[in-house]
C-alpha cells in the first residue's frame, strides 16, 4: 500500500513517472524479446546494448567537452546502437562465419570506447547509473521516445506480421517465396537496437538481455503463436516492472535490479513447474 | 514453355567453395513429369546442386535454366521441402501459419487474403492434415511436419517439388505413406528428391542422379550394385529399407 500512496503523492512524481514509461515500453518489450527469442538473437542485443555505452560516452564527451550542446547522450546512444545494429546485420548477412567473432569484438569495443570518453568528460560521472539502470531517473523526454517507439513496433510488427514470422521461423524459405529477407532482418535489427536503448533507461546495459528476453520466455511456454506470445510477454513486462518497482520502492533497493530478480525467479518457476508438470502428467 | 521442354537444364556447371571444387562440369536434363532421386555420398555435393537450383548459390561456371528462366526468376514456380528436422522445436506457430509460407509472395502487407487460406487448407487435406491445422507445427509428429511441408510447398501452386532429405528422422510407416503421396502428386508435378538413403530408390523414381562431384543420371531399372559401389568408391555397406528379416539375415540390394 506504501507504494499505491506514494504513486499518488503529488510530490513524487517521478515515481508516477518511471510506472508510466515502464508500462508504456512493455509493450515494445514484449514485441521486440519475441522477436529476438524466437529469431535467437539474444547474442546480438546483448552486443547493441554494451555498443550504446560507447554512444552515451560519446555524447557526454561532446557534449560536456567540446560544447556540442545538441548531441547529448541520448542521441549518442540511439546512434551508437542503430550502428551497431546495422554493422553486425551486415556481418552476420555477408560473412558466412565468425559471426560470433564480430559481435563479440564489437560487445567490448562499443563499452571501452564509452568508458573512454567518460574518462576524459570533464566533471564527475558515475558509469554506474548507465551500467544498471535507474528507472526513476527517466525524464518526460524519454517518455516521447517510449511513445514513438511503441507506435513503430507495433506499426510494424502488424503490418508485417507473417513476413516477420516467415523469416523468424525458416528464413531460407522465407527468400525462395520472394521475401527480401535481409531487409526484414536489418529492420528487426533496427527496431531492437531503438528498443534496447529504451532498456538502458530501465534496467542498464549489463541486464538489458534479462528484460528483453525473460517475458517473452515465459510467455512462450504458454503461447500458440507469435502474436500471443508478444501479448503475454508484454503482460510480463509489465507485471515484472511494476512489481520490481513496487518493491524496490517499498524495500529501498535499486529498482534495475529487483526487476530482473523478479523476472528470473518467475522465469525459473515457471520452467520448473513446467518439468514437474511433464514428469507428473 | 511447352510441355516437352526440360524443367531443368544444366550446361558444364562449376562449383567450388572456398577453392575447392564440390560440383564440375554438370549436365543435367529433367524433363516434365520425370521424379528424379539425387543420390551419393555426404559432401559430395547433393545440397550443393540443390542450392544451386533454388538459386541459392551461384555456379562459378556454367548455366542453369529452370522452367526456361534464371534460378532466382524461377524461385516462385519451384516448391521447396526443406529438411523437416532442423526446425525450433519450441517455436510457436500453428500447421495453418507454416503452410500459409507458401504464399508469402502473395501477401503484400496485413493478414493473408481469403484465397491464401483456403489454398493452405487444400493443400492440407491433400496431405491428410485437415484436422491438424490449429495444432502447433511442434506438437505433431515428424511425419506429420514432413507432410505439412509438401502442403506448404503445394500451397505455393508450384510445377516442381524439390525435397531435401525427407526421408530422415521419420518411421518406416510414415516414410511409406510419404512415398504414396509422391507417387500421386508425380502425376501433375515433376519431383526432385534427395536422400543419402538408396535403399527406396528403385521403388519409386523413374531416374536416379548420383552426384558425387560429378552428376551421372540413371534410369531407375539400371541401378544395380555395381552402379552404386562405383559412385561411393568402394567399400560400402547397404542396409535393407524394406525391414524384414529374411531367415539368413539382412543381405544388401542387389550387392552379393
Amino acid at each position: 500500500m506504501d507504494f499505491l500512496n506514494a504513486l499518488a503523492d503529488p510530490a513524487i512524481p517521478f515515481l508516477r513517472l518511471a510506472l508510466f514509461s515502464g508500462l508504456l515500453a512493455s509493450i515494445a518489450f514484449g514485441i521486440i524479446g519475441t522477436y529476438v527469442v524466437a529469431r535467437r538473437i539474444t547474442y546480438i542485443a546483448g552486443a547493441i546494448s554494451h555498443c550504446v555505452l560507447g554512444g552515451i560516452g560519446a555524447g557526454l564527451f561532446l557534449q560536456n567537452a567540446m560544447g556540442i550542446t545538441w548531441f547529448g547522450p541520448l542521441t549518442g546512444a540511439i546512434v551508437a546502437a542503430l550502428a551497431a545494429a546495422i554493422i553486425i546485420g551486415l556481418v552476420s548477412l555477408r560473412a558466412n562465419q565468425r559471426e560470433d567473432t564480430a559481435i563479440g569484438a564489437l560487445w567490448s569495443i562499443g563499452m571501452a570506447i564509452g568508458l573512454l570518453f567518460i574518462a576524459k568528460t570533464p566533471g564527475y560521472l558515475e558509469p554506474m547509473s548507465y551500467l544498471f539502470g535507474n528507472i526513476l531517473l527517466i525524464s518526460e523526454a524519454d517518455l516521447w521516445l517510449v511513445l514513438v517507439l511503441d507506435a513503430l513496433v507495433v506499426g510494424t510488427a502488424t503490418l508485417f506480421y507473417h513476413q516477420f514470422l516467415a523469416v523468424c521461423f525458416d528464413e531460407e524459405y522465407a527468400r525462395l517465396r520472394g521475401i527480401r529477407t535481409d531487409i526484414f532482418y536489418l529492420l528487426l535489427l533496427c527496431l531492437t537496437a531503438l528498443t534496447v536503448v529504451l532498456l538502458v533507461r530501465v534496467v542498464g546495459i549489463v541486464m538489458v538481455i534479462a528484460l528483453l528476453t525473460l517475458p517473452a520466455a515465459v510467455a512462450g511456454n504458454f503461447a500458440r503463436s507469435l502474436g500471443q506470445m508478444m501479448v503475454l510477454a508484454t503482460v510480463c513486462s509489465m507485471v515484472f516492472i511494476s512489481s520490481g518497482l513496487a518493491v524496490s520502492y517499498s524495500h529501498d533497493l535499486p529498482s534495475g535490479p529487483t526487476i530482473i530478480v523478479l523476472s528470473g525467479l518467475v522465469y525459473l518457476g515457471v520452467i520448473a513447474w513446467k518439468r514437474f508438470a511433464r514428469t507428473t502428467a | 514453355m511447352t510441355a516437352s521442354e526440360p524443367v531443368i537444364t544444366i550446361r558444364g556447371l562449376d562449383f567450388a567453395y572456398n577453392g575447392s571444387p564440390i560440383l564440375e562440369d554438370v549436365n543435367l536434363d529433367i524433363a516434365p513429369l520425370d521424379s528424379l532421386c539425387i543420390v551419393g555420398p555426404n559432401g559430395g555435393g547433393k545440397t550443393t546442386l540443390l542450392k544451386l537450383i533454388l538459386g541459392l548459390l551461384r555456379p562459378g561456371r556454367g548455366e542453369i535454366r529452370v522452367l526456361g528462366e534464371k534460378p532466382e526468376a524461377a524461385r516462385l514456380r519451384v516448391g521447396y521441402v526443406p529438411q523437416h528436422a532442423h526446425y525450433d522445436p519450441l517455436f510457436p506457430v500453428t500447421v495453418l501459419d507454416v503452410v500459409l509460407m507458401g504464399r508469402l509472395d502473395r501477401l503484400a502487407i496485413g493478414p493473408y487474403a481469403a484465397r491464401d487460406r483456403e489454398a493452405a487448407r487444400a493443400a492440407l487435406a491433400e496431405m491428410g492434415l485437415a484436422d491438424q491445422e490449429r495444432r502447433l507445427f511442434a506438437e505433431i509428429s515428424g511425419g506429420q511436419r514432413q507432410r505439412a511441408l509438401i502442403a506448404r510447398a503445394l500451397a505455393a501452386s508450384g510445377e516442381l517439388l524439390i525435397l531435401d532429405e525427407p526421408t530422415a528422422n521419420i518411421d518406416a510407416v510414415s516414410e511409406e505413406h510419404l512415398f504414396e503421396m509422391l507417387h500421386k502428386l508425380n502425376e501433375r508435378l515433376t519431383i526432385m528428391l534427395v536422400t543419402h538413403d538408396v535403399g527406396f530408390a528403385s521403388k519409386f523414381f523413374k531416374s536416379i542422379a548420383c552426384v558425387n562431384r560429378q552428376v551421372i543420371i540413371h534410369p531407375t531399372s539400371e541401378l544395380t550394385g555395381e552402379l552404386i559401389r562405383n559412385m561411393y568408391g568402394g567399400d560400402i555397406r547397404m542396409i535393407r529399407h524394406d525391414h524384414r528379416c529374411a531367415k539368413e539375415g539382412h543381405c544388401t540390394h542387389g550387392l552379393s
